[in-house]
């Protein structure tokens, strides 16, 4: 490449895995390389973060408790809230994402995805419960008004196998998926320069004549 | 510097006997733990106010005016008012009540209330809470400085002709502190009006509270009540000491461990890592309050929560004498030493009396002699009106 090279972008991986070693961590790596790669065909640098949620169990559990994230636990939120684009991996748990996914993303200001891509995805034993992903991860996302990409992948145990059909149907969903976001990414401004554009209430507060005059209609 | 006690008021089991005590007992608790912050040469007293159980304080003047009837000194005050679901009228009629009976020793803190069916209860809405704050209070505000009201708002019925008595003692409002823990709306409304700020940091990592600070010196500066640093502060606070440390981490650890709120959640270790509560020694309590300042400027009020938890009463006494013994009276001149001499105490009373009395004296409606003092200012739209009505 002669010209130079934009700033990399970010995208956050947040998986939900619970076993060692996990499928759901697994996916995530894949899905996290296939990004990589369809940035780069695309002429956008990816740098990828990892936010594995086993490690931050006992601090979600806390934060429901006390209100705040601490700890590890700020740093992941504050990675979030920095990511240009997510890549959303949970295990399936009795018909939804895990308990744990959903306390991560409870915990994450509700404004902090707004507008960001993201690309869910889901593991399980059957492939039973893939529209879990249509019908718990799409609408999660669509609430926090995320962009999320067409393609989610799912994986279940079948999968993993390395038959024709599976393995590669699986490999197809994940190249797919990976460059729905990496597009949306190329044709997106960095997540800095856009939220630099949002007004921080702390910084520029609404100045109190405003607050008084729409709530009681009367001048100062 | 004022130092004091601010009472949620629960009613909470003690886990180490499994013994709750009745409403009876917590209210006489509450007013026991009042005369004792005077008898220990605390400077404030404040009680929360709640509407459901398991908390007792829903009659805050009615407790505050037995407390002044047995004190002399201290000041009374609240942790919060709910100036969102209390009528306006009410609070300006009760506040100037219980002032006459204090004698001046009556200042309130603002707030909202989180408790969502507490809204509906008395009629309102808790989506309208900002709103409801915002103009409730500058209904109050103003009852307390026009001799007569004429009102007409969105959420309260109007008000024609319109005179809240008593008047303010020597026709000096009560100075109000705005309680907040998440809203910037409050602290620029805190600044509009060149009230006091109390950040209500005990539950929460102090950066969140350093930001809303920052917001409100500004805000106040803006609104020309004087420099940033001369904003009027306060912070909340929890401690729990022992002369020796470890006997205050074996003691109160197994109140933390299930006390509401926190309990079940983050250890002790955790919690007084991201908040100011500190259990330990009074020179550990002594050392990371002095230091409260080098996070959000000098300020002038810090009160303490100490009857929580379930702890018993005889606990939170013995927590009281460390408190004014060993504790206060070295952070009253530590916190003295490098303190500007232009940031303000927090206004009083008597403080606000004797600004009155000196800018009447000096210029009528300018208010330029009050400002060199801090505790009054002068150019905003709402400071006018006051300086009107005080120096018919």
């Amino acid at each position: 490449m002669t010209t130079p090279t934009p700033a990399a972008r970010k995208v956050v991986v947040v998986s939900a895995g619970l076993s060692q070693p996990s499928s759901t961590r697994l996916l995530a790596d894949r899905l996290a390389s296939a990004v990589v790669a369809a940035g780069a065909s695309r002429g956008v640098a990816v740098e990828l973060e990892a936010v594995e949620l086993r490690d931050r169990a006992h601090d979600l559990a806390n934060a429901l408790v006390t209100g705040f994230p601490a700890g590890d636990l700020r740093a992941a939120v504050d990675t979030v809230g920095s990511a240009d684009a997510v890549v959303a991996v949970t295990p399936v748990f009795t018909a939804s994402y895990s308990g744990l996914f959903k306390s991560f993303v409870d915990v994450l200001d509700p404004e902090s995805l707004v507008g960001v891509p993201v690309l869910v995805a889901a593991t399980a034993g059957t492939a039973r419960h893939s529209l879990v992903l249509e019908h718990a991860m799409r609408p999660l996302f669509s609430y926090l008004r995320a962009v999320v990409v067409p393609t989610g992948v799912y994986a279940a145990s079948e999968d993993w196998g390395v038959g024709d059909s599976a393995g590669s149907a699986l490999d197809e969903r994940i190249d797919r998926a990976a460059g729905e976001l990496a597009d949306l990414l190329a044709g997106l401004p960095a997540a800095a320069a856009r939220r630099a554009a949002t007004v921080d209430p702390y910084e520029e507060p609404t100045a109190f004549a405003d607050l008084l005059q729409q709530h009681s209609g009367q001048q100062l | 510097m004022q130092f004091g006690i601010f009472s949620v008021g629960d009613v909470t089991r003690d886990p180490t006997n499994d013994r709750t005590p009745t409403e009876a007992e917590r209210i006489k608790a509450m007013v026991t733990i009042a005369f004792k912050a005077e008898e220990v040469g605390l400077d404030v007293f404040a009680t929360g106010e709640h509407h459901n159980p398991p908390f007792v304080p829903s009659s805050p003047t009615t407790m505050l005016g037995f407390i002044a009837a047995r004190t002399e000194r201290l000041i009374l005050s609240t942790a919060t008012t709910l100036i969102t679901t209390n009528d306006p009228v009410k609070i300006a009629e009760d506040y100037a009540m219980l002032q006459h009976l204090a004698d001046g020793r009556v200042d309130l803190m603002m707030g909202r209330g989180n408790t969502a069916p507490v809204y509906p209860w008395f009629g309102q809405d808790i989506r309208n809470g900002i709103p409801l704050a915002i103009e409730n209070y500058h209904l109050l505000h103003r009852l307390w400085r026009e001799d007569v009201v004429d009102w007409e708002g969105r959420l309260r019925t109007p008000l024609q002709s319109f005179t809240s008595t008593p008047r303010p003692l020597d026709g000096v409002p009560p100075f109000v502190w705005h309680g907040s823990i998440r809203s910037p709306e409050i602290a620029e409304q805190a600044a509009y009006y060149g009230d006091g700020f109390f950040a209500n940091n005990i539950f929460w990592p102090k950066e969140h509270f350093q930001r809303l600070i920052e917001l409100y010196r500004r805000r106040y500066e803006h609104y020309g009540h004087g420099s940033a640093d001369q904003a009027i502060v306060g912070l909340g606070g929890q401690v729990f000491m022992r002369a020796r440390s470890q006997d205050a981490v074996r003691e109160f650890r197994p109140y933390f461990d299930v006390a509401p709120v926190y309990g079940h959640g983050p250890s002790l270790e955790e919690f007084t890592a991201e908040t100011p509560l500190t259990v330990g020694s009074p020179q550990q309590v002594i050392d990371r309050y002095a230091g409260m300042r080098e996070h959000f400027g000098d300020y002038q009020r810090q009160l303490f929560l100490v009857d929580h938890a379930g702890l018993p009463l005889k606990t939170v006494l013995e927590q009281l004498d460390i408190l004014g013994e060993e504790v206060v009276p070295v952070l009253r001149k530590e916190l003295a030493a490098g303190r500007p001499a232009h940031v303000p105490e927090a206004p009083t009373h008597a403080s606000m009396k004797a600004a009155r009395n000196a800018a009447a004296a000096d210029a009528p409606g300018e208010g330029s002699e009050a400002a060199t003092d801090g505790t009054e200012s002068g150019d905003t739209a709402a400071d006018e009106v006051r300086v009107e009505v005080v120096t018919r």
